[in-house]
């Protein structure tokens, strides 16, 4: 199949390795993978601190860029759930009924990373393999705005090597929230505590999400408190392979 | 009209608000214990039914007709409520209600007053207002006296002493109701408030309670409580003065049905509330002699008008939103600097504040959607939360704030490719004073609100744009298999993230 990857602005910026794991998830599985580098953002950071109106051009960037798209690959679960929560209600409000018809034919294609593989693509042995011990955090957008509920757990499962415990209060807030975070800073960081403390009883060595702001968040304080656990997007637990780890074996 | 919220006015950003709360470990510890029970028993309860969802969409259905037909249904309640020998009052706000109460007291010969737990009255500072005029009002709810007597304020809207332990409520009765050998035993403690209450309830000719719905078909007033202290309220006292939003009217008296199953579930995590109280106007010999209603609307024809926000006027007050929102766990609702706190409350004060108060609270949110999903009417907050912010950005602002300009300097950013990737360009330039051994851990203006508990990884020496330009370049037409961060660096290595 023909995937256009939609990167999301931050994993482009600042977690490349995300991006670079999601081509090689799907090119390994035998997919076309396509980077259209006119894309930016989509929106949601403005749209949820109350800049709507700045929003407004990103998400009709987003459906010029993939009106014609097959597929589009969104490693991120808020990014998905602002274009679903919050695209057709904007288009709607500029009045232009063509933009509002794109928007409510582009949307069935648009697919979390997850939803791609396990709906769209109907897999949930990817063939990964991932000899550590990992907790799955669930981020808000994805179990109460995606309703993925346990599509990221069914894939995990299915790693080889993987030693997968439950993260304690799952379906609790980690406090990160976008501009919340540096807006309401005490009372993030108070959740975000909360969260740690659940992620360090796991004993896993390696947190994961569908999302990796959350996970920029979590790692972030992890770090600081020199936690000694790593963050890795869901893509990068799912991408490697038994033969990827003997080619760094014989490298090393 | 002078609209006022409890002291909303005057409270500090919920920001600022908050510090001193963060500091307490004991009312963090009570709040933690008392919203985990709560929500234990709220998701026992809720299992149990089978058309939950579909009862849910019932409350909502009709309190959203109710709302376009608001002025229609006031005035039929009015009347049944007149036919059936009670009187309506109308304040179009927290003054007026409060003028038209005082009078009423006076005007039946009455110095105090017995109350049933009401949040409108603490919306409209009723008790203050009461005090003023040298007329003692006695708070009767358990949870209330607790407050009353502690000089403190309400923490949470269905449990409002959430934030006091037992030993702490044993201090204030030892000491306000003067019984120094008090235990903090239960039993104890209903006891001390029993023998409290009862002569009051015995004494005190006037009631005051609020209203869990109005009925516009018959008339009738419907209150549902645990204590039954509410009961006494209700059936002793010869004058009884009801307050309540204009929000609080249903069409018809079946539709009472779908609440009394979602509202005692959702608030207190039980099937049924121990007692439902539900009073037609007067009856010779049977309870009050005299029976008021105040109809309040207090700001809330000016949410009503916002059609994006109306939604707000849906909710029946379980409290459920609160239990289960992750802001609320750490702080409580003193917080939020009104009666109405969680996540109900960060959208019902600055609404009815016109939103030239308590602008901060919209921001009180992760937009978790937690609140949505457990909210018996289908309120949806976040959407209303997000709508608010929209306004404080378009009302309250100045170009020139500098959250603003740096939102307004993003937007022109990702609206080109090229600022775009000139601007990551800059960003990997501009931090090299800002980073060590690939780390920020102390950023400056309001970026540094991230570092102060979080690390932030330095900008990645290629963006992924860059990565994937360059493996076109390089071979063929797929490229060449993108690199991998393997397990064993993702787990081992400390310098990635």
């Amino acid at each position: 199949m023909r995937i256009s990857l939609f990167i999301t602005c931050y994993n482009d910026t600042l977690f490349p390795a995300t991006g670079q794991a999601v081509v090689r998830l799907l090119e390994r599985l035998g997919h076309t993978v396509e980077f259209d580098a006119e894309q930016t953002c989509c929106g949601q950071m403005h749209y949820n601190t109350g800049y709507q109106r700045e929003a407004m051009p990103l998400m009709r960037r987003f459906v010029d860029i993939y009106k014609d798209a097959e597929a589009v690959c969104v490693p991120s679960s808020s990014c998905v759930a602002m274009m679903r929560d919050h695209y057709p209600k904007m288009a709607a409000e500029t009045g232009d009924a063509g933009l509002a018809r794109r928007v409510e034919e582009l949307l069935p294609r648009v697919y979390e990373l997850t939803e791609l593989l396990v709906h769209r693509l109907g897999m949930e042995d990817v063939g990964a393999y991932f000899p550590h011990r990992v907790t799955y955090h669930a981020s808000c957008h994805s179990q109460r705005s995606l309703h993925l509920g346990d599509l990221p757990l069914r894939l995990l499962r299915k790693v080889r090597g993987i030693d997968l415990v439950d993260l304690p209060n799952i379906d609790r807030c980690c406090g990160f929230g976008g501009t919340f975070a540096i807006k309401m800073g005490d009372v993030s960081a108070a959740m975000l505590g909360d969260k740690m403390k659940d992620v360090e009883n796991t004993g896993a060595e390696v947190v994961t999400a569908v999302d990796t702001s959350c996970l920029m968040h979590i790692f972030g304080g992890l770090h600081r408190a020199r936690a000694g656990v790593r963050m890795a997007h869901i893509a990068e637990i799912l991408a490697p392979t038994e033969s990827d780890a003997e080619a760094e074996e014989a490298g090393a | 009209m002078t609209i006022r919220v409890s002291e909303a006015d005057r409270a500090p950003s919920f920001q600022k608000a908050a510090l001193p709360l963060l500091e307490d470990a004991q009312l963090r510890k009570n709040v933690r214990h008392a919203t985990d029970v709560i929500q234990r028993k709220r998701g026992i309860v809720v299992g149990e039914t089978s058309d939950w969802q579909d009862l849910r969409s019932a409350g909502s259905a009709i309190k959203t007709h109710t709302m376009r037909h608001l002025d229609h249904y006031l005035e039929q309640f009015e009347k049944a409520c007149t036919a059936a020998g009670g009187q309506v009052h109308w304040a179009s706000d927290a003054d007026e209600a409060n003028r038209i109460i005082v009078g009423l007291v006076r005007q039946y010969g009455g110095t105090e007053a017995i109350k049933i737990k009401t949040m409108t009255s603490e919306e409209i500072g009723l008790n203050e207002a009461l005090e003023r005029e040298g007329i003692r009002a006695w708070e009767t709810d358990l949870a209330e006296i607790i407050v009353q007597l502690g000089r403190d304020r309400s923490s949470h809207i269905v449990v409002p002493a959430l934030h006091k332990s037992r030993v702490q409520v044993r201090d204030i009765f030892r000491e306000r109701m003067n019984l120094p050998e008090l235990s903090d035993k239960p039993e104890e403690l209903t006891a001390a408030a029993r023998r409290y209450l009862r002569e009051k309830f015995l004494r005190v000719g006037i009631g005051i309670s609020g209203a869990n719905f109005l009925v516009a078909e018959t008339g009738s007033v419907c209150i549902v409580e645990s204590e039954g202290n509410g009961r006494m309220c209700l059936t002793l006292p010869r004058v009884l003065i009801s307050i309540a939003g204009i929000e609080k009217i249903i069409p018809r008296f079946q539709d009472i049905e779908v609440f009394l199953q979602t509202l005692p579930r959702s608030a207190t995590g039980e099937r049924m509330n121990p007692y439902n109280s539900l009073w037609t106007g007067v009856h010779a010999g049977d309870g009050p002699e005299h029976f008021h209603v105040v109809l309040l609307d207090n700001g809330r024809t000016g949410i009503l008008a916002d059609e994006e926000a109306r939604q707000t006027l849906n909710c029946i007050r379980c409290g459920a939103c609160l239990n289960t929102c992750p802001v609320y766990r750490q702080t409580s609702g003193l917080a939020y600097g009104s009666s109405y706190s969680g996540p109900i409350g960060a959208i019902v004060t600055p609404q009815l504040l016109q939103m030239q108060h308590g602008q901060s609270l919209p921001y009180a949110s992760s937009l978790c959607g937690a609140c949505y999903e457990v909210c018996p009417v289908k309120i949806n907050i976040p959407e209303v939360l997000i709508h608010l912010r929209g306004r404080v950005v378009r009302e309250q602002k100045s170009a020139l704030d500098p959250e603003a300009l740096a939102m307004k300097t993003a937007a022109a950013i990702f609206t080109s490719r090229a600022r775009f990737e000139a601007a990551q360009r800059l960003g990997r330039i501009a931090q090299w004073p800002l980073v060590t051994h690939g780390w920020m851990r102390n950023l400056p203006g309001m970026l540094g609100n991230w570092t102060r508990v979080r690390d932030l990884r330095a900008l990645p020496p290629q963006t992924f744009r860059e990565w994937w330009k360059q493996r076109g370049k390089s071979g063929t037409s797929a490229g060449p298999a993108a690199p991998l961060r393997s397990a064993r660096r993702i787990a081992e290595d400390p310098s990635h993230g």
